[in-house]
């Protein structure tokens, strides 16, 4: 049994260019919250990389630490309460939780942008979609005003905003909540970043806008081949548009594999559980399955497995030990790329 | 897959962390602000500080052994500067200018303080609370009506309306003046209420007993005053505290309490004209006002922290 | 918009003549007799008192008296004080400008000093900073502002003597400046804590965390985007203060000797001049409405989702 080497692709000497040198690289990331209830444990050693043009999937419930790892990244956690006691965070090859404020301010937005989940929110309301689109320009690349509104009434128009140029005035509060997320798009998208971070980007919009906003961000993404990290609890989502998936627990990744992998022979019991909890129209009328038990508080993550106390499959050693992410191999001992399970019984999850 | 809490990451809220909920009590509302009163030591001084001023108003022999606080001593010790190793007796904080003394009237003075606070206090809760309740959950014409009312009365300067109606009797008891602060007084607490039961009715627990029939006096009592009391709790203490200054600040202007009632803003009054020569006659009693504000304005404060989770 | 104003002030029209007709019904009431107090200790003659009530409509009805007064009004025209026979206009005209003077030098101190104190603590919730500046409004808003203004005229006039106890020209703005900074010390306190509690509740907002994510500097983050949105609630609280500093001048301008509205309305209450008290009043009211009018429109213009119908 090998066990999943944490910095698989070594930054090589080479340019940002290449394809196969990841853009950002996350090593051994713990975010925790000191709060008079105790200290949150929220990300407890998270791994992962995404190379350019790659989609990875972060998937996970809340709570799970998938958009504090986010936020991590972003540096925009709030310090205090948060804090990040160990962990290297690599973009570029350069390690941003080691850079001054202001190297990570110019980065921000510019080299990676964010996409909230509620537009509505993330959008100043009292200020004009314009205004807001244009500062991107007018802070990163000293714009001036008129110029700046120029550049947002082009940018709204490449997210198809209809009317764009009658519309660049108007407030948040008078575009439909698909129109907002594309505005938000919009804005992230304004530099032309090297990384996109959309966190949880259609959860707020109905069904049918999703599937237009997650199309429209994917052929975005490609055309300026973009790394894109994509944080969700949406299964459905993530099938369509991810190259690879990171399934969260915790604070943990417990399941790394490439997406069709994952959903055709899951190795962790908590992604099993995931996947029988979604509804399938040729088991209409069967009882649906659902994990029992709630996640776990995170000022008091349980001994050994965090998953122990809901897994099917617990034994004496997964409340004891904790297991480290494997490597996932197929039935005669061949290594399958990119899989991982942090189970000590993911042979018989993904065999069994 | 369920979103069991939702939570916002970036800053989860200190009171149940992200995940599950507490499995060992359900905290609510009040015993959670409880909790957190006890563990904050403004509202620990402020409420010593409110027992101790109560205690002076209903047992002033306990705190000073002059008699009686009206009639001068007679050494004639006027004016004398305090004594401050004297703690509790009669020179303490010094003479005023008639010889009397200033800690004896400032004790005796607790009363008259305290007494009008509360029952303006209590007089404009229960008024205030009621229009504000009718307007806030019948709405239409009955809001109209109310809200037009509260209004003209709040457009009335409080200080200025109070001295209006004080100036028409010629002898001023502490019963006249509580009437006067409260005929104009209660408008921010309907104001308040009338806010918090619209918000409170709009609540899908209310919606449910609706729902289920429940007539409008149940839903009155057992769902709208529990849950828009708090608001009103917190302006009514913070209240309290303005109405101590304001019945002092009128004694003060002469429109107050008439004598012989001990009132610190008429001593206040008559120290003026010795500031120059002895300060300290001012400054005593000005100081135990100040102080009485204060205890109950952090009063009031702790409470609204301690109520409004949001301020955590 | 044009709509919304034209309906409030027709929402104003039912109050004004509410608070109007209450203060007056409050004056009428008054037991002391005006003319007779002209007199003082002399011998009256009836028949003279009955002729000077006559000449000045106190002899007509209750409703009759407050209906002449508020047709009178329309037409600018406030009645005549008793004792020195002249027109209340004229009195009010003496005393308003320099209440507002003064009423307005505190309002900028309010502002210059509370808002950017309020900023300070808000951005910086809960630390010492933060908890210190709330406890110093606390204290403030605990002393009357009476034992304020003696205090100050203690410390400043008796002891350091930097400026005049009293305030003998009222156009001289630094001896304003003591009464000035008393008067809005109250004021001054409530809107350092509104400004905080605004400014901390929106630092957590989604906005600014955008902001933020942005790269945006973090003068920019806080001047464009935070304390714009913060100072939405404040802009309310700090129109109706306007009315509030004017009517509070009835204190401070005691101590000081200011001779402005509060020294003229509390020498009328004294001497029972109902129209010079009543005429004070119903202007402090209009300015109190207008204060509230102007404050809701500005809403308007700083939070574009407010739209009115």
């Amino acid at each position: 049994m090998t066990i999943l080497d944490k910095t698989a692709d070594v930054p090589g000497p080479h340019g940002p260019g290449d394809a196969n040198t990841p853009l950002l690289e996350v090593r051994d990331l713990h975010v925790e919250f000191h709060t008079r209830d105790g200290v949150a444990k929220a990300v407890n050693g998270v791994n992962y990389s995404v190379k350019p043009g790659e989609t990875l999937a972060v998937l996970g419930e809340s709570g799970s630490g998938k958009s504090v790892s986010a936020q991590a990244v972003m540096g925009i956690i709030d310090m205090p309460p948060g804090k990040i006691p160990k962990g290297e965070i690599l973009f570029k090859g350069q390690d941003m939780l080691k850079m001054s404020p202001e190297e990570r301010r110019r980065i921000r937005g510019a080299k990676i942008a964010m996409i909230f989940q509620d537009a509505l929110s993330a959008l100043n309301p009292v200020l004009s979609v314009g205004y807001q689109l244009g500062e991107m320009f007018r802070v990163h690349q000293g714009l001036s005003r008129k110029e700046a509104k120029a550049k947002s009434i082009e940018l709204m128009d490449r997210v198809r905003i209809p009317a764009a140029k009658q519309r660049v005035n108007d407030y948040p509060h008078q575009f439909s909540g698909g129109m907002r997320q594309r505005i938000m798009i919009a804005m992230a998208l304004a530099l032309e970043p090297d990384l996109i971070i959309a966190d949880e980007p259609t959860t707020a919009l109905d069904v049918t806008v999703q599937a237009q906003v997650m199309d429209l961000l994917a052929e975005l993404q490609r055309e300026y081949n973009m790394g894109l990290i994509l944080i969700t609890h949406d299964l459905g989502v993530v099938a369509d548009v991810a190259d690879k998936i990171a399934v969260m627990y915790a604070g943990r990744i417990v399941e790394t594999a490439p997406v069709h992998e994952l959903y055709a022979r899951p190795a962790h019991p908590y992604t099993r559980g995931l996947l029988d909890s979604i509804p399938r129209l040729d088991q209409k009328g069967q009882e649906l399955y659902a994990i029992k038990g709630l996640p776990p508080n995170l000022t008091r993550i349980p001994s050994g497995c965090a998953f122990n106390p809901r897994c099917p499959k617990a034994d004496d050693i997964c409340r004891t030990d904790l297991p480290v992410l494997h490597q996932v191999t197929e039935q005669g001992g061949g290594e399958i790329a990119g899989r991982g399970s942090a189970c000590h019984f993911w042979k018989e999850t993904i065999h069994g | 897959m369920p979103e069991a809490l939702t939570v916002k990451d970036a800053t989860p809220p200190d009171t149940a962390a992200p995940g599950e909920p507490k499995p060992e009590k359900a905290r609510s509302l009040w015993s959670d602000a409880w909790y957190d009163l006890r563990r904050n030591p403004l509202f620990v001084i402020s409420a010593a500080l409110i027992v101790f001023l109560v205690a002076m108003a209903v047992a002033p022999g306990l705190f000073t052994d002059v008699a009686n606080p009206s009639s001068g001593d007679p050494a004639n010790r006027y004016l004398q500067t305090p004594h401050f190793a004297h703690v509790f007796q009669a020179d303490w904080l010094g003479y005023d200018v008639q010889g009397r003394s200033i800690w004896a009237r400032m004790v005796y003075g607790t009363r008259t303080s305290l007494t009008v606070a509360i029952c303006v206090t209590l007089l404009v809760t229960l008024f205030g609370s009621l229009v504000g309740m009718l307007a806030g959950y019948f709405g239409g014409w009955v809001d109209a009506l109310l809200s037009r009312l509260t209004d003209v009365f709040f457009a009335i300067p409080f200080l200025l309306g109070a001295m209006v109606i004080l100036t028409t009797f010629p002898n001023r008891s502490v019963w006249v003046v509580v009437l006067a602060l409260a005929f104009l007084g209660w408008t921010q607490i309907a104001r308040v209420s009338r806010g918090a039961v619209m918000t409170v009715k709009q609540s899908d627990y209310v919606t449910a007993a609706k729902a289920l029939g429940a007539s409008t006096t149940r839903i009155l009592l057992k769902h709208i005053v529990p849950n828009a009391a708090a608001p009103v709790i917190v302006v009514a203490s913070i209240a309290l505290g303005g109405y101590i200054a304001a019945e002092a600040t009128l004694s003060f202007l002469g429109i107050g309490i008439s004598a012989p009632t001990i009132s610190w803003g008429v001593d206040v009054s008559t120290a003026k004209d010795q500031l120059r020569i002895a300060p300290h006659t001012l400054l005593m009693p000005s100081i135990l006002v100040s102080l009485c504000v204060l205890a109950f304005l952090m009063f009031g404060d702790a409470v609204r922290n301690a109520l409004d989770p949001k301020m955590r | 918009m044009g709509r919304y104003v034209a309906r409030r002030l027709l929402q104003m029209i039912p109050v004004f003549i509410g608070s109007t007709f209450l203060i007056f019904s409050m004056m009428f009431a008054l037991p002391g007799d005006p003319v007779k107090a002209l007199f003082g200790e002399q011998h009256i003659d009836p028949v003279q008192v009955a002729q000077i009530k006559q000449n000045l409509g106190l002899d007509q009805p209750f409703m009759v008296q407050y209906w002449d007064y508020l047709t009178g009004l329309f037409q600018g025209d406030f009645g005549t004080q008793i004792a020195s026979q002249r027109p209340v206009a004229d009195v009010i005209a003496d005393a308003f400008p320099v209440t507002v003077r003064l009423a307005l030098f505190s309002f900028v101190f309010l502002v210059a000093v509370g808002i950017p104190l309020g900023v300070i603590a808000g951005l910086r919730p809960n630390t010492v900073t933060d908890r210190t500046l709330l406890f110093v409004a606390l204290l403030l808003v605990s002393v009357p502002s009476f034992v304020l203004g003696y205090f100050a005229q203690y410390v400043f006039a008796f002891q350091l003597g930097w400026t005049e106890p009293n305030v003998q020209d009222s156009t001289n703005y630094g001896q304003l400046l003591l009464p000035a900074i008393v008067l809005a010390a109250l004021s001054l306190a409530y809107v350092t804590r509104l400004t905080r509690t605004s400014v901390a509740e929106n630092l957590r907002a989604d906005y600014v965390r955008t902001a933020i994510a942005k790269g945006l500097p973090r003068h920019r983050v806080i001047g464009v985007h935070l304390v714009r949105n913060s100072m939405i609630p404040v802009v309310t609280f700090l129109g109706v203060e306007i009315g509030t500093l004017m009517a509070g001048a009835v204190v401070t301008e005691g101590v000081f000797n200011v001779q402005g509205v509060g020294r003229t309305v509390f020498q009328a209450l004294i001497r029972r001049e109902g129209s010079t008290v009543v005429g004070i009043v119903t202007l402090l009211v209009l300015v109190y409405l207008a204060a509230s009018l102007i404050v809701d429109l500005l809403y308007a213009v700083l939070d574009p989702r407010i739209r009115y119908a």
